[in-house]
C-alpha cells in the first residue's frame, strides 16, 4: 500500500504539509486521466449496454410499449426455450468436465516426460486453441459431413456402422461437445500444466519417503496444491462455455428441429435474424444470473490466490 | 528394532526397484496419453490441409481414402489469393486488428500504470470491475451493443468493430498488465522519482520496457481475440466488402447445395495462418499471456 513516490516525497520535492498534499492530488489528478478511457470503455460498451440490454427486453416486439417482463413469459412458455435452457446447461456442464478432465490427464502426462521434450509436446498440444473457433469448426463440419465423413470412413475400417453425427439429435449434441472439448482441452492442460510445475518438489519426495504411492501423492499432494486454480479455470471455463456462439452457429446452426441450439445462438436467431431484438436480449439476459453466480465464486477464487501469493 | 539392518537394506532395494518399473510403466502410459491427444488435436487441421490440396473432382470421388492426396493442386490456394472478395476479408481483419490492439494496448497499459502503482480513491474497486468486465460474455452484450451501433450508424462497417472489440481485449489486457506492474519492484520507482522523473517518464523509461514481455504477451492475446472475433462482426456485418476473415469464409465461401469443400478449407486455413504463426514464433510469450490471468492476477 505504502507507495514509493509518497515516501521519498520530502527529500523530492520542499518538505512541507501543503506541497505534500498539492502533489497527492495531482498524482490522483493524473491517476484519473490515465484511468479514463478504460472507465470510458468498461462504462459506455459494458455497463451501459447491460443496462440496456435490460430495458430493451421489457419492450414489445416493434419497442413502442412497456411490456414488463412479457417477454421472459413468453419465453419460458415456449417448449422451443425450455430445451434451449436444458441444452445449453447440458453442453456447458459436460463440456467443462470432460474439458477440465483430460486437461488434467494430459497435463499429468506431460509433466512426467523428460522435460526437453516437454515443449515439442505442448507445441502440438495447444494447436486447437489457436486456430479461430470459427474456423477450426469448418473443418469439423467437414469431417462431420454425411456423404464425405472422414470420421465415418475411420470407424468403417473398424467395423463400426456409420454414425449420423449432424442429423439426429443427440449424436448432434454429441457433436457439439466433442469440438468443444477438443477446442478447450488443450487451455487446462496448459493451466494445469503451470500449476503443476509450482508444486515443490520436496512436497513429493518428502511424501515418497513416507512411501505413499503415485495414487496417495496425486491425492494428497498434487490436487490440495492445485485446487484454487483448478476451481479458477473451471469456472471460467463454465462462463465461456456457457456463453459459447461459434462453435454452434457454424456446426449446427440450431438444428436438428432447433435442439442443439444453445443461449448466445437462439437470441442471435430471434433478435438478430428475425428482428425481434426486445426477446433476444431476453433470451441472453436468461444468461446473466448463472453467469453473476459463477462470477462471484471466481472473483473469491482470484482474491484468495493473491492473497496467498501475497 | 537394532538388529534389523540388513531386512530394512533389502526393503530399500526392493522398493528401489519396484518404484523404477514404476516410473518406467508411468512414462509409457505418458507416451501413449500424448501420442493419442496429438493424434486426435491435429487430425482436423491436417484433414482441412489434406482437402484443401484436393480437386473439386477428387472431394467428391469416394473410392480412395479421404485421408490421402493422389495428385495434390495448389488451384484452390491460388482461386483464393486472386478473388478481390477474399483480398478484401483480410485487410479489412487487418485492417481492424491493428487498429484495435493498438488502441487496446494504450488503454490497458495506461490503466493499468494508474491502477497498479499510483493508487487512488476507488482504484482497487475499478481493478475488480476490470476484472469482472472480463468475465462478460460477447454474446450477453452483442443485441445492444448492435441497437447501439446501429444508432451511431456504424452497422455493416468496418469501423463499428474497432469500435467494438475493446470490449473483448481491453479487460483482459488491462488484468494483466496490473500483474507484470505489480511485480515490478517498488525501488525502481522510487529512485526514478528522486531523479525527478514525472509519471510519464517513469512509464515510458522504466515500467514499460521491464515489463515488456507482458506486453508482449497482452499484445498477443489481444490480436489472436479480435482477429478471431466473430459474434459481433456475424451480427453487425451483411456486406462482403465489409467482412473480416472469419465471417467472410464462413458465409460467403459457403454458397448453394454444392459446396467448393478445397476451397473453404483452403480459405479457413489460410485465414486461420496469422494467429497460427505469432503462436509458432512466439509460443512463450503466447503462454505467458494465456497462464498470466490466473497466476498472477
Amino acid at each position: 500500500m505504502a507507495d514509493g513516490g509518497v515516501a521519498t516525497l520530502p527529500r523530492a520535492v520542499a518538505p512541507g504539509g501543503a506541497s505534500l498534499k498539492r502533489f497527492a492530488r495531482r498524482r490522483s489528478t493524473i491517476a484519473f486521466l490515465m484511468t479514463l478511457p478504460l472507465i470510458v470503455v468498461i462504462g459506455g460498451l459494458v455497463a451501459w449496454p447491460a443496462g440496456y440490454a435490460m430495458y430493451l427486453s421489457t419492450l414489445n416486439r416493434r419497442m413502442t410499449s412497456f411490456i414488463g417482463l412479457g417477454n421472459f413469459e413468453i419465453l419460458l412458455d415456449s417448449e422451443t426455450f425450455r430445451m434451449v435452457i436444458f441444452q445449453s446447461m447440458f453442453f456447458a456442464i459436460t463440456a467443462v468436465i470432460l474439458k477440465a478432465g483430460i486437461g488434467f490427464w494430459l497435463a499429468h502426462m506431460l509433466h512426467h516426460i523428460p522435460a526437453k521434450g516437454q515443449r515439442k509436446w505442448r507445441g502440438m498440444l495447444l494447436v486447437p486453441w489457436v486456430i479461430p473457433p470459427a474456423l477450426s469448426t469448418l473443418g469439423w463440419w467437414w469431417m462431420f459431413e454425411p456423404t464425405y465423413s472422414s470420421i465415418n470412413w475411420i470407424l468403417n475400417i473398424f467395423a463400426v456402422p456409420s454414425v449420423p453425427w449432424l442429423g439426429e439429435p443427440w449424436w448432434a449434441r454429441t457433436s457439439v461437445i466433442i469440438v468443444n472439448v477438443w477446442y478447450g482441452a488443450p487451455f487446462f492442460m496448459i493451466m494445469y500444466l503451470a500449476a503443476l510445475k509450482s508444486v515443490p518438489e520436496q512436497l513429493y519426495e518428502a511424501a515418497q519417503i513416507d512411501g505413499a504411492t503415485s495414487w496417495q501423492r496425486l491425492r494428497y499432494v498434487t490436487l490440495p496444491m492445485m485446487a484454487n486454480i483448478i476451481s479458477i479455470t473451471v469456472l471460467f471455463s463454465l462462463i465461456v462455455t456457457f456463453a459459447n456462439y461459434d462453435i454452434v452457429r457454424v456446426l449446427t446452426n440450431g438444428g436438428p428441429r432447433d435442439l442443439t441450439h444453445v443461449f448466445a445462438s437462439y437470441a442471435f436467431q430471434v433478435g438478430i435474424l428475425a428482428g425481434n431484438i426486445p426477446r433476444g436480449a431476453a433470451v441472453s439476459l436468461f444468461m446473466f444470473p448463472i453467469l453473476a453466480i459463477i462470477a462471484f465464486f471466481v472473483l473469491r477464487g482470484v482474491n484468495r490466490r493473491n492473497r496467498e501469493e501475497a | 528394532m537394532s538388529a534389523t539392518t540388513v531386512p530394512v537394506r533389502q526393503g530399500i532395494y526392493h522398493k528401489a526397484g519396484s518404484l523404477r518399473r514404476e516410473r518406467r510403466w508411468a512414462l509409457i502410459t505418458a507416451y501413449i496419453s500424448l501420442i493419442v491427444a496429438a493424434i486426435i488435436m491435429l487430425a482436423p487441421p491436417v484433414y482441412m490441409l489434406l482437402t484443401s490440396l484436393k480437386t473439386s473432382a477428387e472431394v467428391a470421388d469416394q473410392s480412395g481414402s479421404p485421408w490421402w492426396v493422389r495428385d495434390p493442386t495448389l488451384e484452390n490456394y491460388s482461386a483464393l489469393l486472386t478473388n478481390r472478395m477474399f483480398i478484401d476479408f483480410f485487410l479489412n481483419s487487418a485492417k481492424v486488428t491493428i487498429l484495435v490492439v493498438a488502441i487496446t494496448m494504450v488503454i490497458s497499459v495506461l490503466a493499468a500504470f494508474a491502477l497498479g502503482r499510483m493508487r487512488f480513491w476507488g482504484s482497487q474497486m475499478l481493478a475488480t470491475g476490470v476484472f469482472l468486465t472480463y468475465l462478460v460474455p460477447d454474446t450477453l452484450l452483442f443485441i445492444p451493443l448492435y441497437q447501439i451501433v446501429g444508432g451511431l450508424g456504424l452497422l455493416d462497417s468496418a469501423w463499428g468493430l474497432v469500435l467494438v472489440y475493446p470490449t473483448l481485449t481491453v479487460p483482459f489486457c488491462t488484468w494483466i498488465m496490473i500483474g507484470y506492474f505489480a511485480s515490478i519492484p517498488k525501488e525502481l520507482d522510487e529512485a526514478a522519482l528522486i531523479d525527478g522523473a514525472n509519471w510519464m517518464q517513469m512509464l515510458w523509461k522504466i515500467f514499460i520496457p521491464v515489463a515488456l514481455p507482458g506486453i508482449i504477451a497482452a499484445t498477443i492475446f489481444a490480436f489472436t481475440v479480435s482477429w478471431a472475433a466473430f459474434v459481433y462482426p456475424t451480427a453487425f456485418i451483411t456486406t462482403p466488402s465489409e467482412m473480416p476473415m472469419t465471417i467472410g469464409v464462413v458465409s460467403q465461401l459457403i454458397r448453394g447445395d454444392t459446396f467448393a469443400w478445397g476451397q473453404l478449407m483452403a480459405g479457413a486455413l489460410l485465414a486461420a495462418l496469422p494467429p497460427v504463426v505469432i503462436y509458432a514464433f512466439l509460443m512463450d510469450y503466447y503462454i505467458a499471456g494465456l497462464t498470466a490471468g490466473a497466476t498472477k492476477g
